[in-house]
């Protein structure tokens, strides 16, 4: 049982930080407003769950201007991509042994 | 925050995640149910108006006829025109305030990258067909304009299902399999279009709602 929860990856604890996490598994890249929509956040909670997801190097960032408008979308890294798959896998084995 | 205790919490989060945010979920199968009675409305004004729909005329040298016609009314024409563009904006109009109520409560946004996706997917194929139809209409072949927007709104469908609710390919499906029936039978394309247009969306609109709307 210890074995399984230290696989659980302690950047993903926060409900936010799944999310975020989540919608960026299945989309190339989401614009700041969208992802503040889906998970019905603040501008700055938000924003300090992403630069802590950014810091881990799990997240790209893509920042541009459409118009005079500052438009600020992300990505999954590589990086990102499979700390998330082994931190579900990791789940999946908790509720395995509870269940 | 205790995600750790609960992981099925977690899974189940991420897991909705997902789909709200990759799927157009939105879609309203009461848009469908609306949208159909639209189109049944519209067909019958059309077969009143016509009084047995112009493209029952048959060729006499093939079984089923090639459901050319040479010569069409301006006046039925623009009546059937004007017939098919009110249930269009109808259609839209109602599909709109539906899905946009859907959207507030699934916290959906109507505009994301999913229903960019659905659009596009769901627009080529059907700019297609209509420019198709168009060219078909041109040509006097009015006959085949029923089987033709059937398949093309089919496989818009099918191809838009992908991001949507799975229904809507399953409708695609029928809608390509009713316009190939079609085709067989050139001189019912209004009974085709009504079943197509009107009774699968009643249908698939019923199914989506009791399913996903609740």
């Amino acid at each position: 049982m210890k074995g399984i929860i230290h696989q659980l990856d302690k950047a993903f604890e926060s409900r936010i930080r799944l999310g975020i996490m989540s919608v960026l598994m299945v989309n190339e890249w989401v614009e700041f407003n969208e992802l503040k929509t889906l998970l019905d956040v603040t501008d700055g909670n938000l924003a300090s769950h992403i630069s802590a997801l950014e810091k881990k190097g799990f997240l790209a960032v893509r920042k541009r201007f459409l118009g005079k408008k500052p438009n600020t979308s992300f990505s999954i890294t590589k990086e990102g991509k499979s700390s998330f798959e082994q931190h579900i896998s990791a789940l999946e084995n908790l509720l395995k042994q509870q269940g | 925050m205790e995600t750790n205790n609960q992981p099925l919490d977690a899974l189940r989060d991420i897991k909705a995640l997902m789909e709200r945010s990759s799927r157009f979920i939105s879609l309203s199968g009461l848009a469908g149910v609306f949208s159909g009675v639209f189109a049944l409305l519209g067909a019958a004004a059309a077969y009143w108006r016509v009084n047995l729909a112009p493209w029952a005329v048959r060729d006499n040298d093939t079984p089923f006829g090639t459901g050319r016609i040479v010569h069409i009314d301006t006046d039925v024409a623009s009546f059937l025109a004007f017939d098919a563009l009110l249930v269009l904006i109808a259609s839209l109009a109602v599909s709109y305030y539906f899905t946009k109520r859907k959207a507030i409560r699934k916290q959906q946004p109507l505009w994301g990258a999913y229903s960019k996706h659905m659009l596009m997917n769901l627009g080529v194929p059907l700019l297609t067909g209509g420019l198709f139809c168009l060219i078909l209409f041109f040509h006097g072949l009015i006959g085949l304009i029923a089987p033709a927007t059937l398949v093309f709104y089919g496989l818009a469908l099918m191809n838009a299902g992908r991001f949507s609710l799975q229904e809507i390919s399953y409708l695609g499906l029928s809608e390509v399999v009713l316009g190939l029936v079609c085709m067989l039978f050139l001189g019912y394309g209004l009974i085709f279009w009504a079943l197509g247009f009107g009774l699968l969306h009643i249908v698939y609109g019923i199914l989506m709602y009791v399913r996903h709307d609740r």
